[in-house]
């Protein structure tokens, strides 16, 4: 360990620099949920989102030590990787999915019975022509 | 595949031309040790396990069949002092880090040992949650939402709960196997990294789990 570690382990001023961005990062999301504030909900969604990506960025900075040059680059390149791959994941899941959802008969409490009635080729005929 | 290492062809040596064989062992004395990038690599590939989890929650999150959502059941104060034990924690372990650098073995087991507290009461806190979701009839098998929930929020908690374990064994380690050896230390090491990673995927799950959710 001794050569490279020396360094990678920070300074107590690094340490507490990041628990004071986290800290502060925790603090503002939990702060304006426990507010109920009047605004727009997606307006707070995209804050609580926005504050959580920076905070991670601040963890793997401050607590993780990660940077370019760690491990000849290689400890970065596999941070980027597993970042592409979760974009995919979850991006690629989300879009699916949603077109499926979107895509499905929803079944309502109004439209459970007038489901029979409806001739079943026109029903088919409505809804595909309702997604192209 | 198997012929290959047979006593007729000896084994492969690979492509190193005669130009790789002199700056061949300088190079190996800079790389201590494997260790640190191959876990690493190892928590990139579980960072993508919660991704798929996260992924899942995020697909099934409104699929409440009827029973209680969220709002319902989520408490941003609970969750708060959940996600201040595990901040602290990291905090306390990142303590101990500096004081291992110094060599300070005794340092190093206050500081885990108060870092295993506030593990602890995390856990504590999580099992409560569990516990009383279950008893109030929200439990996994509720709804597709609580589901999603549980396998996330558990699996986040199985691997706090295993690095509570892995600590352990450490402190007793360093205390009767040879202080802050080679071996110890690299165990340290990516013991240290292990634990801050538990704590950002935290952020995730306070995020996007509990808050998105309670707007």
């Amino acid at each position: 360990m001794s050569e490279h570690h020396e360094n990678s382990h920070g300074t107590f001023n690094s340490l507490m620099t990041g628990f004071a961005l986290a800290g502060i990062l925790t603090l503002i999301p939990f702060g304006i949920v426990m507010m109920e504030p009047s605004w727009d909900p997606s307006v707070t969604i995209g804050i609580i989102m926005g504050l959580g990506a920076v905070q991670i960025i601040v963890h793997l900075v401050y607590f993780l030590h990660l940077k370019r040059s760690t491990e000849e680059g290689w400890t970065f390149s596999a941070t980027i990787f597993a970042v592409v791959i979760l974009a995919i994941v979850l991006a690629g899941s989300l879009w699916v999915m949603h077109n499926m959802n979107a895509n499905m008969m929803p079944m309502t409490q109004d439209n459970m019975g007038a489901l029979p009635a409806l001739p079943a080729g026109a029903e088919h005929g409505a809804h595909g022509a309702s997604h192209e | 595949m198997t012929m290959i290492d047979t006593p007729m062809t000896g084994p492969i040596k690979g492509p190193e031309g005669p130009e790789h064989h002199p700056d061949h062992h300088p190079d190996h004395a800079h790389h201590a040790s494997p260790t640190p990038i191959g876990f690493w690599i190892y928590l990139m590939s579980d960072c993508i396990i919660f991704g798929t989890l996260f992924a899942t929650y995020a697909v099934l999150g409104n699929s409440f069949a009827g029973g209680p959502g969220p709002k319902d059941l989520f408490e941003p104060g609970f969750v708060f002092l959940e996600t201040a034990f595990l901040l602290f924690s990291s905090i306390t372990f990142g303590m101990g880090m500096l004081r291992a650098d110094k060599g300070d073995v005794d340092g190093l087991l206050k500081w885990l040992g108060i870092t295993a507290v506030f593990g602890l009461l995390f856990i504590g806190m999580e099992l409560y949650e569990f516990r009383h979701l279950i008893h109030i009839g929200a439990g996994p098998d509720r709804s597709a939402f609580l589901s999603s929930f549980f396998l996330l929020v558990g699996t986040h908690g199985l691997h706090v709960t295993f690095g509570l374990v892995w600590m352990a064994t450490l402190a007793a380690q360093l205390k009767w196997k040879g202080g802050l050896n080679e071996s110890n230390t690299r165990r340290l090491g990516t013991l240290s990294m292990f634990w801050h990673f538990l704590d950002l995927i935290w952020i995730g799950v306070f995020s996007f789990v509990y808050l998105v959710r309670l707007v």
